[in-house]
């Protein structure tokens, strides 16, 4: 058992013992149990699994971010996080449409926008999308 | 001694001005709740990004070589000042822009340009034509995540470009409802992180991939982070002193309308015995 907090710039949004998690590090995908060696690793957008004290398994989508764990603790920041039930499809659905558009209009030179910025975006809904759909 | 038409008509005004001053407390307070709140949600984040950069620093021993940290010859410096669209807030912007004066003089050898947040700084250092790069205003008195972010990305690529070799910040922190700190910060380059040497600390970090990917990633957050956190608390303390500001007009206004009954209750009276005089001396002029 281990404590686990992830918190995000609005709010402290999870701060609980937990058995294991998974994380997405940039490098794939990343198991940590307790007694887990200090480590400091950078997160891609995708899916993090909690199994908490009572053998639950939890699912959240998270932005970019970082987990760095030491002393039996671990602490994930990032810039948001959503419970996979609490995703609200309809509005990825809306934020990836969006993100598809602004894409295309930048490519035919119609719109001056950050192109890097919308990749990201797009992926951030995508992930959320396919997070929410999953069956858990 | 003023008329009892004209008392009552200054009693009139000054009652009305209370009624307005206690309502822009009430709006201020509320707005205060909610700042304050925004405050407190953002420091764990930046508390946990400190500790993480220190970690981080401590762990990966080698000299850390990135262009955040990177501290060159000072010729030209970029003030960043964080100030209130609105007035009204007591001596809030005041302070701000006496700090800000201040640092512009201790720093007049260097090539220096402002990037101003909030209108009352722009009207103030435009109308003592300094060079403004940029202005951020129109906030409405609640943080914008994607205006904070343009500062930030407006900031790190004057830096990091070498259009300007230090940037500083200055803003009000907020420390309670009735007391706020000036704060004049170095915002880049940022400060090395100071390495934890706190006893049994283990060494032994993993990292994922390797140190110096995870500079790159944590550095521009922690810049934002920082940023975030300062217009939190400028927006707090702005909140702040304006209700502060109102709440002693509307006290005022109270003592006035006192005073002011005072006055219109003698005058009253001071006419009353006159007419009194009047009606006994014509009685006395008939009986004589």
């Amino acid at each position: 058992m281990f404590r686990l907090s992830i918190v995000t710039p609005e709010q402290v949004f999870f701060e609980e013992d937990i058995q294991s998690l998974v994380v997405p590090g940039t490098e794939g995908y990343l198991g940590v149990l307790s007694n887990h060696a200090p480590l400091i690793s950078a997160l891609k957008p995708g899916r993090v699994e909690i199994r908490d004290v009572e053998e639950k398994v939890h699912f959240l989508s998270v932005t970019n971010g970082f987990i760095e764990v030491s002393k039996n603790v671990a602490t994930i920041l990032c810039e948001a996080a959503e419970f996979a039930t609490e995703i609200d499809i309809e509005r990825a659905e809306k934020a990836k449409a969006l993100a598809e558009g602004n894409i295309k209009k930048v490519l035919d030179g119609s719109l001056e926008f950050d192109l890097d910025a919308e990749k990201a975006a797009l992926e951030r809904a995508k992930n959320r999308i396919r997070i929410a759909k999953e069956k858990h | 001694m003023p008329t009892l038409r004209e008392v009552k008509k200054r009693i009139k005004t000054v009652e009305s001005t209370k009624r307005i001053t206690k309502a822009m407390e009430m709006v201020a307070a509320a707005k205060l709740r909610r700042a304050q709140q925004r405050v407190e949600q953002a420091r764990p984040y930046s508390e946990k990004l400190d500790l993480m950069l220190s970690h981080l620093a401590t762990a990966s021993s080698d000299e850390i070589t990135h262009p955040y940290f990177e501290e060159r010859e000072v010729k030209k410096k970029t003030l960043i000042v964080i100030t209130s669209d609105r007035g009204l807030c007591g001596s809030y912007n005041a302070n701000v822009l006496r700090l800000a004066n201040n640092w512009l003089k201790e720093n007049a050898a260097y090539d220096i340009d402002i990037i101003t947040v909030g209108k009352k700084c722009h009207d103030y250092f435009k109308r003592r034509s300094w060079k403004i790069t940029a202005n951020f205003q129109d906030w409405g008195g609640v943080i914008d995540y994607d205006k904070a972010k343009e500062i930030v990305s407006l900031a790190s690529d004057r830096f990091l470009s070498g259009d300007t070799d230090e940037i500083a910040l200055i803003y009000t922190q907020f420390i309670s409802t009735v007391k706020y700190k000036l704060q004049t910060k170095r915002y880049l380059p940022i400060a090395r992180p100071e390495v934890d040497e706190e006893a049994g600390f283990n060494m032994d970090y993993i990292f994922e991939p390797d140190p110096e990917s995870i500079y790159d990633a944590i550095l521009p957050n922690y810049a934002t982070s920082k940023m975030i956190m300062a217009l939190a608390e400028a927006i707090a303390s702005e909140h702040g002193s304006r209700m502060m500001a109102m709440g002693n007009a509307t006290t005022n206004a109270e003592e006035m309308v006192d005073t002011l009954t005072l006055d219109y209750n003698k005058a009253r009276q001071a006419q009353i015995t006159k007419e009194l005089l009047e009606v006994v001396s014509g009685a006395e002029a008939l009986n004589a």
